[in-house]
């Protein structure tokens, strides 16, 4: 049998509920895998280190396994002691955390590049360390880190696919209910990839106007 | 503070990086509304007396006073953050390389600390801001970025950004070696018009007619020691010691 496009339609309630979970994913991940990765970068160049150690094995905990490992553990494994999350909080918890790791590497090598001049202008004025770091030093290493985070936001959109194995119902997991019932894999496939593409233009232009509005204050 | 006290005290001030003996014991009194300048060769330690007023740079031995309050005492470290912090607000400090924060405007640059330190409201800050930036000639460039702006300007920006928070005294390290010859006229000017309002002010410079023509005292520094200091006059026609001399010899064009 050929491929026949007609039977999408159909379905297209479910591959928009589908798209929306894959938006609402990495919106809600790449938030935290942003967050996260610029509180771990303070913690592992300024923290104590009774933090900063747990926070370094942490990291090498979460770069050592892979993100599939990651997304059972927390969905899984930790009800068994107690924290029944609901899959969509389990999923971008473990996405985020993933890319934070990553983020974190990008962020803090973007801290240190960041002139020690500005840290000088800072404390000369009375602002104290903590003061300076978050109103001075991690807005200009994120502006300097734009592109490297943004390639990791991507990257993350499309690994938002494995939180379908636990099933929230995006993209992948909605085309495969609609595979399910129409035996029709490559038709459905086709169509999430396009809308992957999509999604993914998107946040490319987005990114793109936050680099080029960061452009003039740096 | 009693009468007799200097309003700027560095006592016995001593720095060592290492083996390296950066100040040698100096001493430094300076005067409300004095203007002190600090000359000598590139790595005589100017830089880091100056940054030891406001324990930028911290000293191996000796005490920096302001008004009768030391400045680097002995604290746990978590009081002496607050001590410090709550200092340098008094400490102006203009810089070479200006040390603008190329993220934010100008108007943003120079209310930030007064709005986090002082908690002054956005409308109190934003008059703050337009006040200091007519103070330096820069009333219209108050929504530019500072990579918007020439090196003369942004050094302007930057004197503003240190008068906003109303310091008692401003340090000055080498504020126009770093701009091309046609803009450094238009930071002296701001210094000059700061000296008449009585400004107590400490200048790191390599311009010796700048420093004859503004200070009340020159300190000739070579290799970690005070060799010669007193009236510009003096320093400058009739120095005393061979070193200071030779030095001046060398600069007699008034830039290095
Ligand atoms: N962090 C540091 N570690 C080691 N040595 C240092 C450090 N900072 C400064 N020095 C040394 O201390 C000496 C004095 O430096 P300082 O910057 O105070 O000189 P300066 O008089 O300001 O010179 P310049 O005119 O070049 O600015 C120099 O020999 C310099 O190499
Ligand atoms: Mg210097």
């Amino acid at each position: 049998m050929g491929l026949d496009f007609n039977v999408v339609p159909e379905f297209l309630d479910l591959i928009l509920i589908g798209a929306m979970w894959t938006i609402a994913i990495t919106l809600v991940a790449g938030a935290i895998s942003l967050g996260g990765g610029v509180l771990f970068a303070v913690i592992a160049l300024y923290g104590h280190w009774l933090v900063r150690y747990p926070i370094k094995f942490f990291a090498w905990l979460f770069m050592g396994t892979p993100l599939l490992l990651q997304l059972f553990l927390i969905y899984f494994g930790l009800v068994q002691v107690g924290i029944d999350l609901p899959a969509f909080v389990a999923g971008v918890i473990g996405l985020g955390l993933h890319f934070a790791v990553y983020n974190s590497d990008i962020i803090q090598a973007g801290i240190l590049a960041v002139d020690k001049g500005q840290t000088e202008g800072g404390r000369t004025l009375g602002l104290s360390q903590f003061q300076t770091i978050y109103k001075i030093i991690v807005p200009q290493a994120l502006r300097n880190t734009l592109p490297p985070i943004g390639n990791n936001i991507i990257a993350l959109l499309k690994d938002s696919a494995l939180v379908s194995v636990i099933g929230v119902t995006e993209l992948i997991h909605a085309s495969q209910l609609a595979i399910s019932e129409t035996f029709r894999p490559f038709e459905f496939y086709i169509t999430a990839a396009v809308c992957y593409y999509a999604i993914n233009l998107a946040l490319e232009a987005i990114l793109r106007k936050i680099e080029n509005n960061a452009q003039i204050a740096r | 503070m009693s009468p007799t006290q200097p309003f700027i005290n560095i006592r016995h001030a001593k720095k060592n990086y290492g083996d390296l003996e950066v100040l040698k014991d100096i001493s430094l009194q300076v005067e409300k509304g004095q203007i002190v300048a600090i000359i000598g060769p590139s790595g005589s330690g100017k830089s880091t007396l100056l940054r030891a007023i406001n324990d930028l740079d911290s000293l191996t031995e000796g005490e920096v006073w302001l008004e009768g309050m030391q400045v680097n005492k002995k604290l746990p470290t978590r009081q002496y953050e607050k001590h410090i912090n709550k200092l340098r607000q008094e400490i102006g400090m203009v810089f070479q390389h200006f040390n603008l924060f190329p993220h934010l405007t100008v108007r943003e640059n120079i209310t930030l600390a007064p709005k986090m330190l002082k908690g002054l409201s956005n409308a109190n800050a934003n008059k703050l801001a337009q006040e200091q930036l007519e103070r330096v000639g820069l009333g219209d460039r108050i929504d530019y970025y500072p990579s918007q702006l020439s090196g003369g300007q942004k050094q302007r920006v930057a004197i503003a950004r240190a008068l906003a928070m109303k310091p008692k005294v401003m340090l000055f390290d080498e504020a126009t070696s770093s701009l091309d010859p046609e803009l450094v006229e238009e930071v002296n000017l701001v210094m000059k018009q700061l000296a008449k309002e009585n400004m107590t002010m400490i200048i790191v410079t390599h311009e010796m007619a700048f420093a004859q023509s503004v200070c009340d005292k020159v300190l000739f520094m070579d290799q970690g020691v005070v060799v010669e200091e007193g009236l510009p006059e003096i320093i400058f026609k009739t120095p005393q010691h061979e070193r200071t001399k030779s030095f001046l010899a060398n600069h007699l064009n008034g830039r290095f």
